[in-house]
């Protein structure tokens, strides 16, 4: 309810951001990302002032999609494809744990140069971090599971800047949004799915190479 | 009691119970792994037996091998003096002091490492040069939590950054803070051989880093080598309790204690991470440094960002 408590949940996305970053057991990764689903449902309770149905009814619908129903996908999708871990990702993790570090100066440095947030108030900063994070592991990971994580957290971040304009912006988008994800993750899990029954290996780096075989 | 009484009070106690810290670790583990264990004072045992015991020298060895156990133990001393071990002042402090402190541990450091190469021994150039890689990571963290505490305290002497009026800082900066002292203790863990970058319990060459370079030394030099780095864990355990545990309020005989009692609770902390965790393998390490590095990295722009 108040600001040190948006604050702190604020820190805790950023640091989730940074342990998917470092962690090459995939299941790890889901759990961060699941934990850190968790805590966006608990933002709209804190940015609101009061409780009303509407911020109710969002917090557990993104609890359940974000938190439950993803994750579990998710861990469905690598128990099929039985992957462990992400063996040797594009990027070495020293390097996109680097290129972690230099996003969130970045973010920080261009938050205070936009309009939308008051200085000191983490929101913007920390939504530009996730975003930030998010593309990194989306571009430097070779597995498709991992990818997807990394498309939930670049979606997260989305989220959070969506909670500046939480007040103008209406229930229905924001279902709609939580919907379209969830679509979007249930298709790339079905096809991860079909491309390891299809070629015994769902990194994304064999799908880039057209050959007749 | 004077402010200047109490700091040499609590550099005593540093100085004796620097090889229980280490003990109430090695307690902790054994007892949540359902094991016998050492008793917590086993050090002490150690270091009296070898105290007593004579040295053997390798005929390859020079000076510097004879020097480097002394200035071990000399130079951690000197780095001591400039933390203000009972969180309210140190004994020697001046403008730019934590550098002296970070450089002063990295000259015994050095000549440890030129002991283990003086030996000639493969082995012991192995752990040197692993030992050196960790230790040249850990210095980004360190600096950049250095430059947190500066921020926050506008103070450049590690008596300031960690002294009396640190409690007024917890109200404004309190997550900056926690993240400092979270990487401030894994870089202790790192600093210290212990087990999520070292195994102190291992005698397997390969593994180790930390060990491994003092394997030629022995009687009362080993005994100094083991008490300097017994010590340097009480000194960076100390600064981790003065960061999390403000003592503006207490009396000199207050802050002396919590002294005391944080540095056992470093070592529960140290032990409940060793029975809890795997020794990372040898590649994971710069990763472990680099994510403590990022957590400091993050609190200093937490700082610059809302400042207080």
């Amino acid at each position: 309810m108040t600001h040190s408590s948006l604050q702190l949940l604020l820190l805790l996305v950023v640091l989730t951001d940074f342990a998917v970053l470092g962690t090459s057991r995939l299941s790890a990764c889901i759990r961060w990302i699941a934990f850190q689903g968790a805590i966006l449902g608990l933002l709209p309770l804190v940015t609101e002032g009061e409780l009303t149905t509407h911020v109710v009814a969002l917090a557990i619908g993104t609890v359940i999609v974000k938190a439950i129903l993803l994750p579990g996908f998710l861990r469905w999708a690598i128990r099929e494809a039985a992957i462990r871990r992400e063996v040797e990702p594009l990027v070495p993790y020293m390097g996109s744990m680097l290129l972690g570090a230099a996003a969130l100066g970045a973010a920080f440095a261009v938050a205070s140069t936009m309009p939308v947030s008051a200085r000191g108030s983490l929101v913007v900063p920390v939504a530009l971090v996730t975003v930030m994070i998010g593309m990194v592991i989306l571009i430097t990971r070779a597995k498709a599971v991992i990818q997807v994580v990394g498309y939930m957290m670049l979606e997260n971040g989305v989220y959070i800047f969506g909670l500046t304009l939480a007040r103008r912006v209406p229930f229905l988008v924001e279902a709609g949004v939580l919907l379209d994800v969830f679509v979007g993750v249930f298709i790339m899990g079905i096809v991860v799915f079909h491309i390891n029954r299809e070629f015994d290996s769902i990194s994304a780096v064999n799908l880039t190479e057209l050959r007749e075989s | 009691m004077n402010i200047t009484t109490s700091a040499a009070f609590a550099f005593i106690l540093v100085l004796l119970l620097a090889p229980a810290v280490a003990g109430v670790a090695t307690r902790t583990k054994s007892a949540l792994t359902g094991r016998q264990g050492a008793p917590a004072l086993q050090l002490y045992f150690d270091l009296w037996k070898l105290v007593r015991r004579g040295a053997v020298f390798s005929e390859t060895t020079t000076w510097i091998f004879r020097l480097a156990p002394v200035l071990v133990v000399a130079t951690t001393l000197l780095a001591a003096t400039v933390v203000p071990l009972d969180g309210r002042v140190s004994l020697i402090r001046f403008s730019g002091d934590w550098v002296a402190f970070a450089y002063v541990l990295g000259l015994g450091r050095f000549f440890l490492v030129l002991a283990a190469l003086d030996t000639g021994s493969s082995f012991e150039g192995m752990g040197a040069s692993r030992e050196v890689t960790f230790a040249s990571l850990v210095e980004v963290g360190l600096f950049l939590s250095f430059g947190t505490l500066g921020v926050v305290t506008h103070e450049l002497s590690l008596s300031g950054m960690l002294g009396v009026p640190f409690a007024r800082h917890w109200a404004a900066n309190a997550p900056a803070l926690v993240m400092i002292s979270a990487c401030l203790f894994a870089l202790l863990l790192a600093e210290c051989a212990r087990v999520p970058v070292d195994d102190p319990a291992t005698h397997l060459e390969l593994t180790m880093v930390h060990e491994v370079m003092v394997l030629d030394h022995s009687g009362p030099d080993l005994a100094l080598i083991l008490y300097g780095s017994a010590l340097k864990l009480a000194v960076l355990g100390a600064m981790v309790v003065s960061v999390l545990v403000p003592r503006a309020n207490l009396s000199a005989a207050g802050s002396v204690a919590v002294l005391g009692g944080g540095l056992l609770a470093v070592g529960v902390g140290i032990g409940i991470v060793e029975a809890t965790m795997a020794r990372l393998r040898l590649p994971k390490v710069p990763l472990y440094l680099a994510g403590a590095s990022s957590l400091a990295l993050f609190s200093l722009i937490l700082v610059l960002w809302n400042p207080a």
